[in-house]
């Protein structure tokens, strides 16, 4: 693999200072939110729901930062600061962005919770 | 509750909509020790809060149901709930938001995912404020009336005074050096503790306030910080009753082969300044004003005039003939141009040992 979607020091980070049965529930956590925000953010653009969309957005953001998905992250971001400007017309094109980067992102994680 | 017996260790609401950040917040914390508990939005976190006793909440911003802002104002405005401290919890790009939290009410910040180091430094440095407010509480219910602690609770500690209509109240054992020196260290502590309980207890039953004790001295305040308009009365009712549980306290001196003890009080009405003194950690309601200085040297009057307990012409005045008073002869005070009025409250049934000074 030449490049990571992961930021592998801040998995290997957690994983020291915690132990890897909890990296594992905290990778558990964030793929099913993750999932869930992705959902949520389609359904929120289709009915026009800037709130909704910018909520999800930003815990996408901030869950993805946590476990060291730094470049899915600094997209979650951009979509975030698109429904805080109330610009969603912008963002279709780079939600589906995010939802493409995203099954890259689970596979690193699982490969990692795996001990692979 | 064997959390409360260390100071570092609290119990702990961790609030977040994000499950990666509660996991992530909560286990930073049980690691320091901390009982962590979760809630997912705003409105189950007011539900718990509601139910349950919490030391600290973190609080994330952007959350559905009630978001972070919500919640604040929720807690802010609810005597029960406004102690306890919020620290915010947020990413690093939503600074102005924290800003306007720590307008709100919160006490700190924290950006998520925190460093170990500063998580623990911040929690620790909440919990510990926690306890002093606290521990402030305790005092001042221990010294004020429930009436009053409850208005003093409600209201905060805002320093700075304000002039009200108030009666001063100072009061003192004669002689208290001489007893304090015929008798053991142990049993002057003891006099003086069963001699604050009466006191307290005459002051407290007609809505007064002590806020000041020193040696066998203290100064109490009627209609302040709770206004009651009939002050002057409330005090001289106190005065009688001081007087009288110190006859009855007496009755029992003698019967343990004791002496009795006599006590001067002296009280003055009108215009005070009233206010929290100190600072933001340890602060004390106190008066001060002309009013004050007054009651004060009526008190000390009490020894030269032989009578248990003098008056100004305004506490007079406000007893409007409710209780009897007799003028005594004019009153030249230090630094004052004009004499003034000096009036005796006597005691329903006279004593000759509780005449005043020996």
């Amino acid at each position: 693999m030449a490049t990571s979607p992961i930021h592998l020091a801040t998995l290997q980070t957690l994983e020291a200072t915690t132990d890897r049965a909890f990296v594992q529930e905290l990778i558990e956590a964030f793929l099913e939110d993750g999932r869930e925000q992705i959902a949520a953010m389609r359904k929120s653009l289709a009915s026009g729901d800037a709130v909704t969309f910018q909520r999800a957005a930003h815990s996408l953001k901030s869950s993805s930062a946590n476990l060291g998905a730094l470049e899915l992250s600094a997209q979650a971001k951009a979509l975030e600061l698109l429904a805080k400007a109330g610009n969603l017309q912008a963002a279709p094109e780079q939600l589906e962005a995010v939802a493409a980067a995203f099954p890259a992102v689970e596979q690193s994680l699982q490969e990692f919770g795996h001990g692979t | 509750m064997a959390h409360s017996h260390s100071p570092e260790a609290g119990r702990l609401l961790v609030v977040d909509d994000n499950k990666v950040n509660r996991l992530l917040l909560g286990r930073g914390l049980e690691q320091q020790g901390h009982q962590v508990e979760f809630a997912e939005n705003g409105q189950q976190a007011l539900d718990r809060l509601r139910h349950e006793r919490f030391d600290l909440v973190l609080l994330d911003i952007m959350m559905p149901e009630l978001d972070g802002y919500q919640v604040l104002e929720q807690l802010t405005s609810s005597p029960e709930l406004r102690d306890i401290p919020v620290i915010m919890t947020s990413a690093n790009d939503e600074l102005d938001s924290v800003v306007r939290c720590i307008e709100m009410g919160a006490e700190d910040f924290l950006v998520k995912p925190p460093n170990p180091v500063l998580l623990k430094a911040r929690i620790g440095a909440s919990l510990e404020k926690k306890r002093l407010r606290d521990q402030q509480r305790a005092l001042i219910r221990r010294f004020a009336t429930p009436e009053v602690a409850e208005e003093l609770l409600a209201n905060g500690f805002e320093l700075g005074g304000k002039y009200v209509n108030a009666s001063a109240m100072f009061s003192d054992i004669r002689g208290f050096t001489s007893i304090a020196e015929s008798q053991s260290p142990t049993d002057t502590i003891e006099l003086l503790n069963t001699y604050y309980t009466l006191m307290f207890d005459a002051i407290n039953g007609q809505g007064g306030t002590v806020n000041q004790m020193v040696g066998d001295g203290l100064m109490a305040i009627f209609g302040a910080p709770v206004a009651h308009s009939d002050h002057p009365l409330r005090a001289v009712r106190a005065a009688l009753e001081m007087v009288e549980l110190i006859q009855l306290f007496n009755q029992g001196q003698s019967a343990q082969g004791k002496g009795p003890i006599q006590i001067g009080i002296g009280i003055a009405s009108g215009r005070v300044i009233a206010g929290f003194t100190g600072t933001q950690s340890r602060a004390t309601y106190t008066c001060v004003g002309d009013t004050v200085n007054l009651a004060a040297r009526l008190e000390a009057h009490t020894k030269v005039l032989g009578h248990p307990i003098l008056i100004d012409q305004n506490t007079w005045q406000g007893l409007g003939g409710q209780i009897p008073a007799a003028e005594q002869e004019p009153h030249q005070l230090r630094g004052k141009s004009a004499a003034v009025r000096v009036f005796a409250v006597p005691l329903p049934a006279e004593s000759p040992e509780l005449q005043g000074p020996r």
